[in-house]
């Protein structure tokens, strides 16, 4: 089952991620980042700690809105990333666009510098 | 023998004792007078009389059973009509009497009893069509007691005329016996009267008066035949036979009680005819859908039986559906229903009408009084479809307190079988919508189908293997070669995000920019920056594809690629037996759509060896699940490849996919899976 789970931290939009992000459940990712752009978030974190697999659809979704998040001058880090989802990123060319860390510690470090 | 005939044969039939028994009566009067010593029984005009009423039976029971769609008040007109002409017919006997009162002509017993006989006969035609009605009238709605009792009866009617064989007269005991068992049966008969609850008003009128009438007719012959009896100049007395007795007393005692309980049910006959109305409004609400109505009919079905069944002044319906809002209006215009709406302080209608429903619907709060100048009372009902409020009905009623509880519960039960017959047509309409659908899939699959080459190439250069299978019947899988120029070769791989119609039309556009492409000699960087350059122009939002594309010099023995985010491929290398990935930096197409994306973009060139063997895929084979979720994954296939990459093309690719269908032992791959394998050979003579 995906679940996905919003709260703010210390200033910081976070969005949590578990189970498998496939195309049915990837309009409920669109959402969680649709919000926060309409919140204008602009400090938004995301962990994938819980993140099992991410098909092309929950890849697509990231993509769709890198750009907004540029253009509205948001920050999004990705930390937690498991090994076999970090190749699929990896495989895509994407972890050259997204600011991806290791930890929630380093994802706060990064809005803090 | 056909219906008709026998008719004809039982009305000869009675015709033909009646004939006997007023010739045999006759004939015994003469035999008596002038004492003429014959063996002629007292039996025969008796016996004929049966006989005669037998077949009277027996041809009524055929003529008005035929007539079976005759109504009730029909089938009263008919004992109406019967009476008429029999009571006339009797009438004039009467009339030849009074005018040869003081002739001579009428003295003696045979002319008189020639009459009595005639007036007997009409006697007989009239109660027995009369018996037969009745008999239809008790058996409307019958139980199968009563129509064993019914048989009973006229089985006893049949044993009256025979005992009536036996002469025995009024006075004597075994008469009374007999009369007091047909008392008895007939006083449980005449109660059954449940024909007349479906008569309505008008109906119930007529009814009275014809079988006043009837009565009346009854009553006549009777006083005729006691007028005949009194003479004592009769050779049969028919007033003294218990089978004429027990008929009249039922037909006039069945009059009396049907008169009764019809007027009693005049005051409440237009309860019943209003119930039956209802029924038929909701059988009409029910019949809707299958009729094929659409949902303004089911609308106006519902508005119109609603006013009916309340007898509402006014009333009118909304409904707010995907395509706007819809108002059906009785007796009132658009303004008048804005200021109703005003009007109403009633909180709970109030948030009928604003459909602000919550879940629990207390029918004693649906009807409320109003404070408007023509309307004083109102009743609006929510219409729930798939337990969401998506209109309401509102009636009006000029006189205070109009509306009540059982009015509540009527129209909810209307509104609830239109509310069904909503939910079916929106479920019909739905699948007819997935139909369709499915035959757009269809459409696109074999347009998907055709986009995939369908020779490959297989000469001194290259011999090509490869497999292609989509998931949800339409895939995103592409792959493609093309001999540009001598001995150069263009060679793709693809997979574009998503599945389905839209995926398999992102293809088709993949394939023109490969071809268009291709036939320009694009290098492989020049490839993917112009790919993700038209490309971005016409992916949706959230749509990428990932692609690898090679170029293949086979005089040379070159192979170069550019790797836009797809999986990369794997090499087989025959000098050494290795087999690696076909490493090389890149990112999917249409992921940048500007000229940025072009920094991201790299070109690998290799050389290879005769006989090496490149595998491509997409990532439908890596990301295949097992049971416990496990993915195939690289290793795996990387493992299987060398198993396998020192066979034949074709057999590499059989190895690969029964590996594969071995790790996931009989579970569907959800997703689209392609496989391509190329051999490269090194021929240098030309």
């Amino acid at each position: 089952m995906t679940e996905i789970n919003k709260e703010n931290k210390e200033g910081i939009h976070l969005i949590s991620v578990k189970g498998e992000i496939d195309a049915g459940s990837s309009i409920l990712l669109d959402n969680a980042f649709k919000e926060a752009i309409e919140n204008k978030e602009k400090r938004i974190a995301t962990d994938l700690s819980g993140l099992e697999y991410i098909s092309s659809a929950g890849l697509g979704v990231f993509i769709s809105h890198l750009e907004e998040f540029s253009t509205n001058n948001a920050k999004l880090v990705l930390f937690g990333i498991n090994e076999s989802v970090k190749q699929v990123f990896e495989i895509l060319g994407l972890e050259k666009l997204l600011l991806i860390v290791e930890t929630e510690k380093d994802a706060i470090n990064v809005f803090n510098e | 023998m056909p219906n008709k005939l026998k008719i004809r044969l039982v009305f000869f039939a009675a015709l033909l004792f009646w004939a006997l028994f007023a010739g045999s009566s006759i004939y015994l009067i003469f035999v008596k007078s002038y004492e003429i010593k014959e063996n002629f029984s007292d039996l025969f005009p008796q016996l004929s009389f049966s006989l005669f009423v037998f077949f009277t039976f027996i041809y009524y029971r055929y003529a008005i059973t035929r007539a079976d769609l005759l109504n009730f008040t029909d089938l009263l007109w008919k004992v109406f009509i019967t009476g008429l002409v029999t009571t006339l017919l009797s009438l004039g006997i009467q009339g030849f009497f009074a005018l040869f009162a003081n002739s001579s002509i009428l003295e003696g017993p045979p002319l008189f009893n020639f009459f009595y006989n005639i007036l007997v006969g009409l006697v007989i035609i009239y109660t027995i069509s009369t018996l037969v009605v009745w008999k239809r009238l008790i058996l409307y709605q019958k139980s199968k007691n009563l129509l064993r009792l019914w048989r009973f009866f006229e089985i006893a009617f049949g044993v009256a005329l025979v005992f009536d064989l036996f002469g025995k007269h009024s006075g004597d005991y075994y008469f009374r016996v007999a009369m007091l068992v047909l008392a008895l049966v007939s006083i449980v008969l005449v109660f059954n009267l449940k024909w007349i609850a479906y008569l309505n008003f008008r109906q119930k009128w007529k009814g009275i008066l014809f079988i006043l009438l009837s009565g009346i007719y009854l009553y006549h012959f009777h006083r005729s035949l006691s007028w005949f009896s009194a003479t004592n100049t009769l050779v049969i007395d028919m007033l003294d036979r218990v089978f004429i007795l027990g008929l009249f007393g039922f037909l006039f005692a069945y009059a009396i009680i049907s008169i009764l309980v019809t007027l009693f049910n005049l005051p409440t006959s237009s309860v019943f005819e209003q119930k039956l109305k209802e029924a038929l409004d909701f059988q009409k609400l029910s019949q809707s859908v299958p009729r094929g109505e659409t949902t303004d009919q089911i609308y106006e079905t519902l508005i119109d039986s609603a006013i009916s069944v309340v007898s509402a002044n006014a009333a009118w319906l909304e409904i707010h559906g995907n395509d706007g809002k819809r108002q059906v209006i009785r007796n009132l215009s658009d303004e008048q229903t804005a200021i109703i709406k005003e009007k109403i302080d009633n909180k709970f209608i109030k948030d009928i009408l604003d459909l602000k429903l919550r879940k629990n619907t207390n029918t004693s709060k649906l009807s409320s009084t109003i404070k408007h100048p023509t309307f004083r009372s109102i009743m609006a009902l929510p219409i729930l479809v798939r337990d969401i409020q998506a209109g309401y009905i509102v009636l009006l009623n000029e006189i205070p307190e109009a509306f009540n509880q059982e009015m509540v519960g009527i129209v909810t039960t209307f509104v609830n079988q239109a509310s069904i017959s909503l939910e079916n047509l929106t479920l019909i309409r739905e699948s007819l919508e997935n139909e369709r659908y499915k035959e757009q899939l269809k459409i696109a699959k074999t347009v998907q189908k055709s986009l995939l080459p369908t020779s490959l190439i297989n000469n001194k250069h290259l011999i090509m293997e490869a497999f292609s299978m989509a998931a949800d019947e339409v895939g995103g899988d592409y792959y493609d070669i093309l001999e540009y120029e001598k001995n150069r070769f263009g060679l793709i791989i693809g997979d574009v995000s998503g599945k389905g119609t839209s995926a398999a039309f992102q293809m088709a556009q993949m394939k023109g920019i490969f071809h268009s492409l291709v036939r320009e000699g694009a290098s492989p960087e020049v490839f993917m920056r112009k790919a993700n350059l038209a490309l971005s122009k016409c992916l949706d939002k959230n749509s990428f594809i990932t692609a690898t594309y090679f170029n293949i010099d086979a005089d040379r023995s070159k192979l170069s690629f550019s790797r836009a985010g797809h999986c990369p491929g794997l090499i087989h290398c025959t000098k050494n037996n290795t087999v690696n990935y076909l490493r090389s930096d890149g990112m999917g197409l249409g992921i940048l759509r500007n000229s940025s994306y072009d920094k991201y973009v790299n070109k690998t060139e290799i050389d290879y060896g005769d006989g090496d063997t490149i595998l491509l895929y997409t990532d439908g084979i890596t990301e295949a699940k097992n049971k416990n979720g496990e993915q195939f994954g690289d290793e795996r296939l990387k493992i299987s490849f060398e198993r396998h990459c020192n066979k034949k093309p074709k057999l590499i690719r059989a190895g690969i996919k029964n590996d594969l269908s071995e790790f996931i032992e009989g579970l569907e791959i959800d997703d689209d899976y392609t496989l391509v394998i190329v051999r490269f050979k090194n021929n240098t003579d030309d």
